[in-house]
């Protein structure tokens, strides 16, 4: 992962754009995805991916970076992969966004139960307690883990983890644009 | 077909040469069995993940009964779409098992590959739009790439030129694809294409590329490249589109069958009252480039080594009609390229994209076994003969009877040109002084050797060579070691600023 602002782990949100990619589920095929971004030289901010609601299928959600390499360039190549099977563009405005944090605090007293306020306020999860760390997460938009991960910054964060945003189209709005589906060379 | 382990890693440069230049083809590779997977068993290696970025396609096989379906798969994608290689892995004990037979049906073919799908035809308005532009333009060229023939297009192409008048240029890839004895063919484009071929693209209003990619040996520096052209592009790969060069036009399908509906639409707007631009000072003006640019080469001293575009001129001139000519990578290659006369296509077999060295004798005997009622010849340099010469046991062994040419001038040609004229005369690791005697190593293969050392020597020996069918020739010539291969776009210059062969650098400013 490239962080180019400390405040977005997705960088400037102009040049990276969400692809919800479903692919048959099958021995290798992420390995096929990424060694294609490797090969080629584009950058992947952050692939999230899992069986979707047909097991013969996975879909994976790819955070990607367009700064060298024009959309449609990435979109064509990828979909030249046969295990690939549709390609969809998510818009944010007509798309939900998820992302978790997971994140290990060494904090102690007073400093403790404001984390704790903190955590309550953005609605995340205490996971686990000790006599001087917390862990918790959070699920929520990226941009408000975002938030949370910087306000928690100043209490001394010692591991942290997010897991890439998934995301879906929001059904009966307009068509998410720029679907790529069943035409392949 | 080929074993497991080093036969398979073997396979990687033949995989990726037919991947970068669209060759159909489909690997089967051995493997360990399944039980042995993924614990460094004896020759395992991991076939998939090594090939994976030189094939269309791989799969590794892990049911007996999956075998089937693999298999017609495999010859579907090889095929289909933008040709590639397919490779399938399959396990020892797959192999052995025994499975209940079945033989997919098509349907169930295409069912089980629901991300693959190939279109053939092209967008009907982008058609329309392509035949306006062919139309309405002043300085049209027809930029013809391998695609045209991997589509069985040379028909339907020749048909829109004659149609168009237009000046067409023919690839590396597509040598062949539209006869070079026909007016309108200008050759090869590209860092060592003829003059008038890089000019007319540079100086075009429109370029109608048709199963070409716009490769870098092609474009030279992109941003100098055809800065004036609009573009057609029709290629069966869309991430082709826009891949290098934004294309005005984008037609992804079947080169065939967007020309054939081109030319239809053509027809349509003509019968509709729009008439063509008139091209003949476009045409006049690519004429002159041709008259003022033709190739050339200074004669041999009396006493010198030959010159290698001799050897070749003579060799294309008693060339049986219908020849094959295959050829490995380098100065000799970029000679054949110019030199030879392609009139049919399916005639001329190289590697392009990889620039494979050593590709000619393989490919000269898969060329004969394909077709052994051809004369296969396979031009040669003497680097790359010794690649893959032993290749000739193979030939003997088998009873196909091919035919080499060895240009030798005792150097790897090609990188010795580079180093003079971009490095300064460095010379390194290019000298092949030590080279073996071909003559005798052809003997020891079964074929028969000739060494021609003088100009008059020239013609006997090819005659001998053609009328030889009973068993492989190889033919060394001793050529020039000095030669180098003009006119060449240097590396990262723009086609404006093409090398001319010094004998006509004096004459650049008709190159306007």
């Amino acid at each position: 992962m490239n962080t180019l602002n400390t405040n977005n782990p997705y960088g400037d949100s102009h040049k990276h754009h969400i692809l919800s990619v479903i692919v048959q589920n099958r021995p290798g095929v992420l390995a096929r995805v990424s060694g294609l971004f490797a090969r080629r030289g584009y950058n992947i901010y952050s692939l999230a991916v899992a069986p979707s609601y047909d097991a013969d299928f996975s879909r994976i959600t790819m955070v990607v970076d367009i700064s060298a390499t024009p959309l449609e360039q990435i979109v064509q190549q990828l979909f030249k992969l046969i295990d690939v099977v549709e390609i969809t563009e998510l818009n944010p405005r007509t798309s939900v966004e998820r992302e978790m944090l997971m994140a290990s605090i060494e904090v102690e007293g007073d400093r403790r139960a404001q984390v704790v306020d903190l955590a309550g306020m953005f609605e995340a999860k205490v996971l686990d307690v000790g006599s001087a760390s917390l862990t918790i997460s959070l699920d929520d938009t990226p941009e408000k883990l975002d938030d949370f991960e910087e306000l928690l910054r100043g209490y001394g964060i010692v591991e942290s983890q997010r897991t890439g945003r998934v995301a879906l189209p929001k059904l009966e709005r307009e068509a998410p644009k720029g679907v790529t589906k069943g035409k392949a060379s | 077909m080929v074993t497991s382990g080093p036969a398979a890693t073997n396979m990687v440069t033949p995989l990726c040469d037919a991947f970068m230049d669209s060759i159909p083809m489909v690997c089967i590779t051995g493997q360990v069995a399944t039980t042995a997977i993924g614990t460094d068993a004896f020759q395992e290696c991991d076939t998939i993940g090594i090939t994976r970025s030189v094939t269309k396609h791989n799969e590794l096989i892990m049911r007996a009964e999956d075998i089937p379906m693999a298999v017609r798969q495999a010859f579907h994608i090889a095929t289909t779409g933008r040709p590639g290689p397919v490779l399938l892995d399959v396990p020892k004990d797959i192999l052995i098992n025994t499975m209940e037979w079945n033989w997919p049906t098509d349907q169930e073919v295409l069912d089980a590959l629901p991300g693959y799908r190939t279109v053939m035809e092209g967008d009907a308005k982008q058609i329309k739009a392509a035949a306006k532009l062919l139309l309405s333009s002043e300085r049209p060229v027809l930029y013809l790439g391998g695609g045209v023939l991997k589509a069985r297009a040379a028909e339907a192409v020749k048909e829109l030129a004659e149609m168009l008048q237009a000046p067409v240029v023919t690839t590396l890839m597509a040598r062949g694809a539209f006869p070079d004895n026909h007016p309108l063919c200008y050759g090869m484009p590209g860092m060592h294409g003829n003059a008038t071929a890089i000019t007319a693209m540079q100086k075009a209003d429109l370029l109608c590329a048709l199963g070409a990619r716009f490769d870098d040996r092609v474009t030279g520096k992109v941003a100098g490249f055809a800065p004036e052209a609009k573009i057609i592009h029709v290629d069966i790969d869309p991430a082709e589109q826009g891949k290098v060069r934004k294309p005005d036009v984008p037609l992804t399908g079947d080169c065939r069958i967007i020309v054939e509906e081109i030319i239809k639409a053509i027809k349509e707007l003509q019968a509709a009252g729009t008439a063509q631009v008139d091209i003949t000072p476009w045409r006049s003006r690519v004429n002159g480039w041709r008259e003022q640019f033709p190739l050339v080469y200074e004669p041999s001293e009396p006493g010198a080594r030959l010159k290698p575009q001799f050897c070749l001129e003579r060799l294309r001139d008693l060339a049986p009609a219908g020849t094959i000519v295959c050829a490995g990578v380098g100065q000799h290659q970029m000679w054949t390229s110019l030199f030879w006369e392609f009139n049919e296509p399916y005639t001329w077999v190289n590697s392009g994209g990889l620039g494979t060295m050593g590709f000619s004798v393989p490919a000269a005997i898969g060329a004969k076994a394909g077709q052994p009622d051809k004369t296969v010849w396979a031009i040669d340099g003497d680097g790359c003969f010794q690649m893959t010469a032993q290749e000739l046991v193979t030939a003997t062994t088998e009873g196909i009877h091919v035919k080499i040419a060895i240009l030798n001038n005792t150097y790897l040609g090609m990188v010795r040109q580079w180093q003079e004229m971009f490095y300064g005369e460095r010379y390194s690791e290019v000298d092949l002084a030590g080279c073996p005697d071909f003559v005798k190593w052809a003997e020891a293969m079964g074929c028969v050797g000739i060494r021609v050392e003088s100009p008059e020597e020239i013609d006997a020996a090819i005659e001998r060579a053609n009328s030889i069918n009973d068993r492989s020739v190889v033919i060394e010539f001793r050529v020039e070691e000095f030669e180098k291969v003009f006119p060449m776009v240097p590396a990262g210059a723009a086609n404006d600023d093409v090398l001319l062969h010094p004998m006509q650098e004096s004459r650049r400013e008709f190159l306007k």
